[in-house]
């Protein structure tokens, strides 16, 4: 029997806020641990949680930019579960009545575009952070450290509805958004950093059936890769166990990224008892339509709408035109570059090229390079006229990389301007064929290849700065 | 009205002596039966509502403010390592 995988996702996304959600805490990542905890956060009696605005405008922002209906009112309600990282024993959510519903996101698999349906985007606060002592993660572990730091700190959900096909569009749908909340400045979505997390919920069906399968719902998914990997895995569990003629048992499963493979968790006959109920100390959330309206005017050009635009208008490659867009900065950076240099393919291959593999290379991301637009431009006009070749011009980079100073500065420091100056060159070149006779015999007897031994030679004598095109027509002149 | 008493008692992490369950049973069912009395009123025509009071958007600033009473919060961990709150084992 032929089967089809039926995906869904949850995808949890750490809003970039000053404050924390209900408290005015510090929302800073990395801090000292429970520095920024307060008594409303650590769910003191007698407190009054009040809604960050902030938080609420970000969550509309990225509601109306994946086109669904932000909904007249919306209300928090506390989910009740006991775990030491939830000091007040329930977490604010928002259940019945979310923010926002029926939205849709377009993605595009192996050169087919589909529409990916957002069943809803609500907020919700985080929980703590556990520390696990004795064991890598909570099992086997002797005992646990909390810190309060991210508890109450604004998280909003975003639900798919049941749409994705394959693990691979699940990977790319996953993507699409988090270059979405990067580019809207709504969340920096790492995530290794755990700023983004993903939930997935998998079931099959034999193809042609209108009733889903049996679900399990995948957890610990820390990577954009580990997500395809996580669900290629256990949609072959579910095909296995299915052509066995056994049952698939409703749990939830632990992604394991060493072995990839999904392992049950014990279900607890009650943990879905949450007692939901309105949060007594919060009033609805009921935006204007000049509000909502003010917000849309703060989104801007959509990522894939850029990418459209880069391609086009830039005549960038799909590729490059998407890691273009991948977050807000590089895109910024890029066009800056273009308005002042003017060749949008050139600013591209160093952007994707070089800067990529040093930020790579450091761990660092866009915004905290050391380079900006205008040096780049600077570089990029030095090649234009031949005052660097693409060798030097890469040393240069590095350096300003690296360093952070002019690149006036580098170029004299380190007398790596381009020598295009034919007697100087001249001088070099006499010099090598004065000790080189057998290759200068070997080139008149004909063998022309060896002309690149003596472009290599006066590259090394002069550390690669030697302009090519000069060098080749004085080294011919010279040998004939 | 029914109580499932031991249920109840598992959610809020309570253990409860025989004379207890008896005991909180037919105090929590006659509180039930009690607030019970609202299903009575006819409400029909009434929208529903999340709050007792007509207020909508409570908003604050985002703006950050330090507490200034930290290190009196961690003072209540039963247990403390390392700035942190310590607790037992959580899954067995
Ligand atoms: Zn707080």
């Amino acid at each position: 029997m032929k089967y089809e995988t039926i995906i869904g996702l949850e995808i949890h996304a750490q809003l970039l806020t000053e404050s924390k959600m209900f408290c005015s805490c510090s929302n800073k990542f990395g801090d000292k641990p429970n520095t920024n905890i307060c008594p409303v956060c650590t769910g003191q009696p007698g407190v009054l949680p009040v809604t960050n605005r902030k938080a609420i405008e970000l969550a509309i922002k990225t509601a109306l930019a994946l086109n669904c209906t932000i909904e007249p009112s919306s209300v928090f309600a506390r989910k009740h579960y006991f775990y030491p990282d939830l000091p007040k024993n329930f977490q604010i959510s928002q259940y019945e009545l979310p923010l926002a519903t029926k939205g849709y996101i377009e993605i595009e698999v192996d050169g087919k575009k589909r529409k990916i349906g957002i069943t809803r985007v609500h907020l919700e606060e985080d929980a703590g952070k556990l520390v696990h002592v004795g064991a890598e993660r909570i099992m086997g572990a002797e005992e646990s450290l909390v810190d309060y730091n991210r508890t109450g700190t604004p998280l909003m959900e975003i639900v798919s509805e049941p749409d994705l096909r394959s693990p691979k569009e699940a990977a790319v749908y996953t993507q699409r958004l988090a270059e979405l909340l990067r580019s809207l400045m709504v969340c920096d979505a790492k995530m290794e950093e755990g700023s983004l997390r993903c939930d997935a919920n998998i079931s099959i069906r034999p193809i042609g059936e209108a009733k889903f399968g049996t679900k399990t719902e995948v957890k610990n998914i820390n990577s954009f890769k580990a997500i395809e990997k996580a669900l290629i895995s256990e949609e072959k569990r579910h095909l296995e166990v299915t052509e066995e003629g056994e049952k698939i048992i409703q749990e939830t499963r632990f992604f394991d990224e060493q072995t990839e493979t999904t392992t049950g968790m014990r279900s607890k006959e009650y943990a879905h008892d949450y007692r939901y109920f309105p949060e007594p100390d919060l009033v609805p959330i009921e935006p204007s339509t000049e509000w909502i309206e003010e917000i849309r005017q703060t989104i801007g050009e959509l990522p894939q709408q850029k990418k459209e635009r880069f391609i086009t208008e830039l005549k960038l490659s799909p590729e490059t035109a998407q890691i273009m867009v991948a977050d807000k900065q590089t895109g910024d950076f890029f066009e800056a570059v273009v308005k002042l240099h003017g060749q949008p393919v050139a600013a591209a291959n160093w952007i994707v090229g070089d800067i990529t593999a040093f930020l790579n290379e450091q761990k660092m991301s866009f915004n905290e390079l050391a380079l900006s637009p205008a040096q780049l431009a600077e570089i990029l006009k030095m090649i234009d006229t031949g005052t660097l070749s693409n060798k030097l011009a890469k040393d240069v980079l590095f350096q300003v990389l690296k360093t952070g100073k002019q690149v006036k500065e580098v170029i004299e420091g380190a007398g790596l301007t381009q020598i295009s100056d034919e007697s100087e060159l001249t001088k070099v070149i006499e010099e090598i064929i004065k000790n080189n006779p057998k290759q200068v015999e070997q080139f008149k007897s004909g063998k022309t290849a060896v002309l690149a031994f003596f472009v290599g030679q006066v590259m090394k004598a002069t550390k690669g700065r030697a302009n090519p095109q000069v060098l080749n027509a004085l080294l011919k002149k010279a040998l004939h | 009205m029914q109580i499932d008493i031991e249920h109840i008692a598992r959610l809020a992490r309570v253990a409860l002596s025989p004379e207890e369950k008896k005991l909180f049973a037919r105090q929590l069912s006659s509180i039930l039966e009690f607030a019970a009395n609202l299903q009575k009123v006819e409400t029909n025509d009434i929208p529903p509502t999340a709050h007792a009071i007509p207020m909508k958007n409570v908003l604050r600033e985002d703006k950050t403010i330090p507490c200034e009473n930290v290190e009196e919060i961690l003072a209540n961990a039963p247990d403390e390592a390392s700035h942190m709150f310590r607790v037992p084992k959580i899954l067995e």
